[in-house]
């Protein structure tokens, strides 16, 4: 399996166009923002409640602040996530340099799993540049380290969904803004098809709100580690990643 | 090396290739011809692993491509016709990037990126991306990708297209030295550039393979005859009357004129290998008719192909006569 030259080149294509530095940027500004907001409410509160201690009993870091930007946060996701795996497949159709990728010794599987895992990377620094947050929060506050371990391992396996879904998309496609569409527009969907669970009659209201993105993302934030909501995503990137494969591998066939 | 049996593609409704046979030998340089759209990079497409057939079979180095293709794509190099690269990439590291997905050992990838940069006269732009090469430089950028793993089969669609002359005689020159230690297949549509590089040609039109050999044998096979080109002053049927008369010729053809000055062009083809030159000095002597112009013409695979391909088209509209046909009616039939 050569997946270590794919994943390679598609770091460095990440990083030689201005893709990364645009996302990357993009993310931590709007991040940054929300966390100022956050973090600013948070401390007029506290010093309302200051006068109050009655009140103050139920402030906390972990419910106050860090739930909240999680939540927002994963809406700039939804957001963000299809620009960054619009590309991958999309644009080596549209430039015909998947006739070179694909006439190469390579698996179809390891294509797959180097682009895949380059996007991920990608992510994996977005995510990082947020470490800065907790670190600022620990200097003036308690932070429960475990509730927030565990949001951030919800928003790794999250953004994992988001970047399987979005390859999909564009390997379906050789426009990279239809790619970016179809990818928003499912995970949109993912996100808010348990609204329709306050209608739907009686086995199917569970069935919508356990494949709601919304019913899931919360709890790790939380600090609880359900394997409910580990199993949801990673079942449903392993899905979104088989049918990617087989849409990689139908192409070989259909010519 | 490369065996094709009865190879069929259909898009759809759309026949692209249609019973395609045959094979290439090892070591050997062959040109794959056809004017525009007549299945070419359809073949080497499925030669290279890119898109299955619809029927029939291809071996590359011995492996079926459609059961073995891994194997197959160990052992070739291909150049897809638009020479798709990253463009955000810089040269050096592409071609690194290639040799490690084509399997290089660690060990020796740096040396062999550099030498293949070197043989295709690319060293000096390494560091740049290849967005900003010109077309000639991706070109060679597109041939350095395809010869970097020093693959045993080298699959080229169209290797010179929208290069300019001097970057032609050089890729001709690099083509040309990979012989031998390779066997190239090289897709184009320029004909003088299959005479200069290659040892046999497929000739290919409509999806079908119409003429297949050595150059040399193609030639003597399509053109029988030996032809010379006259001018000479004199009256125009009395000259016709006498060429033809001479022991050998077959056939004479009056091309032009006469002239203002009473000269008139005379093609003569006579059996090969009779030389009607002396000939027909001595009969202008003779006749005190002014000979301007003696001069043999090299039948070349233009012609060929010209031949092949006008040919099959007049046979698909078979009502009206081509140009070529009512020149040659001014000639009586061998």
């Amino acid at each position: 399996m050569r997946i270590w030259p794919i994943y390679k080149k598609e770091l460095r294509l990440y990083f030689t166009s201005p893709v990364a530095y645009v996302v990357l940027t993009t993310f931590l500004l709007i991040a940054g923002y929300f966390f100022y907001s956050i973090f600013s409410f948070y401390v007029r509160s506290s010093m309302q409640m200051a006068m109050n201690p009655q009140m103050g009993r139920d402030l906390n870091i972990t419910d106050s602040v860090l739930r909240p930007l999680f939540g927002n946060l994963s809406v700039i996701l939804l957001l963000l996530l299809p620009l960054v795996s619009m590309r991958l497949f999309a644009e080596e159709r549209r430039s015909g340099t998947i006739e070179l990728l694909l006439t190469y010794p390579v698996r179809d599987g390891a294509v797959l799993v180097g682009k895949y895992l380059s996007a991920l990377t990608l992510y994996g620094l977005m995510i990082a540049g947020t470490l800065v947050y907790p670190a600022v929060l620990a200097y003036f506050a308690r932070v429960e380290w475990g509730p927030l371990l565990a949001g951030y391992l919800g928003f790794l396996l999250m953004g994992a969904l988001f970047l399987a879904v979005g390859l999909f998309a564009s390997s379906l496609t050789e426009n990279q803004i239809v790619a970016a569409l179809i990818t928003f527009a499912v995970l949109l969907m993912l996100w808010i098809i348990g609204w329709a669970a306050d209608f739907a009659p009686a086995p199917f209201n569970t069935i919508l709100t356990h494949l709601s993105i919304l019913e899931h993302n919360d709890t790790f934030a939380k600090g609880v580690l359900d394997t409910k909501d580990i199993l949801y995503y990673v079942d449903f990137t392993v899905l979104a990643l088989f049918l990617t494969l087989r849409s990689l591998e139908a192409r070989r066939w259909k010519g | 090396m490369i065996e094709v049996q009865n190879l069929t593609k259909q898009y759809g409704p759309v026949t692209a290739i249609r019973d395609v046979s045959f094979a290439v030998a090892p070591g050997e340089i062959v040109g794959f011809l056809g004017p525009n759209g007549a299945g070419k990079s359809t073949t080497m497409r499925i030669l290279s692993c890119f898109m299955p057939a619809t029927g029939g079979s291809a071996r590359v180095a011995g492996f079926d491509v459609f059961r073995e293709s891994m194997e197959v794509r160990r052992r070739i190099g291909y150049l897809p016709e638009n020479v798709p690269l990253y463009t955000d990439l810089r040269v050096a590291p592409y071609l690194d990037f290639v040799a490690e997905v084509k399997g290089v050992p660690r060990s020796a990838r740096k040396k062999r990126v550099a030498e293949v940069m070197d043989r295709c006269l690319i060293t000096e732009m390494q560091h740049r991306l290849i967005r900003n090469l010109s077309k000639g430089y991706r070109q060679r950028v597109g041939l350095a990708q395809a010869i970097v793993s020093d693959p045993h089969v080298l699959i080229l669609d169209e290797p010179t297209i929208g290069l300019d002359p001097r970057q032609i005689a050089e890729i001709r020159a690099l083509i040309k030295s990979l012989a031998g230690e390779h066997t190239v297949i090289l897709s184009t549509h320029i004909l003088p550039e299959v005479s200069m590089v290659c040892d046999s040609v497929v000739i290919i039109n409509r999806g079908s393979i119409v003429a297949q050999g050595p150059i040399a044998r193609l030639v003597e096979e399509f053109f029988p005859t030996a032809r010379v080109e006259v001018e000479i002053v004199g009256p125009g049927p009395a000259v016709l009357e006498g060429v033809r008369a001479i022991p050998g010729v077959v056939r004479v053809e009056a091309m032009a004129g006469p002239e203002s000055n009473g000269s008139g062009r005379f093609v003569v083809e006579s059996a090969r290998g009779r030389d009607v030159r002396g000939e027909i000095f001595q009969l202008a002597a003779q006749q005190r008719w002014m000979l301007l112009e003696l001069r043999p013409v090299g039948m070349t695979l233009e012609e060929v192909f010209m031949k092949i391909v006008a040919g099959e088209e007049h046979q698909g509209t078979a009502a009206e006569p081509s140009p070529v046909d009512e020149m040659t009616q001014v000639a009586p039939e061998p």
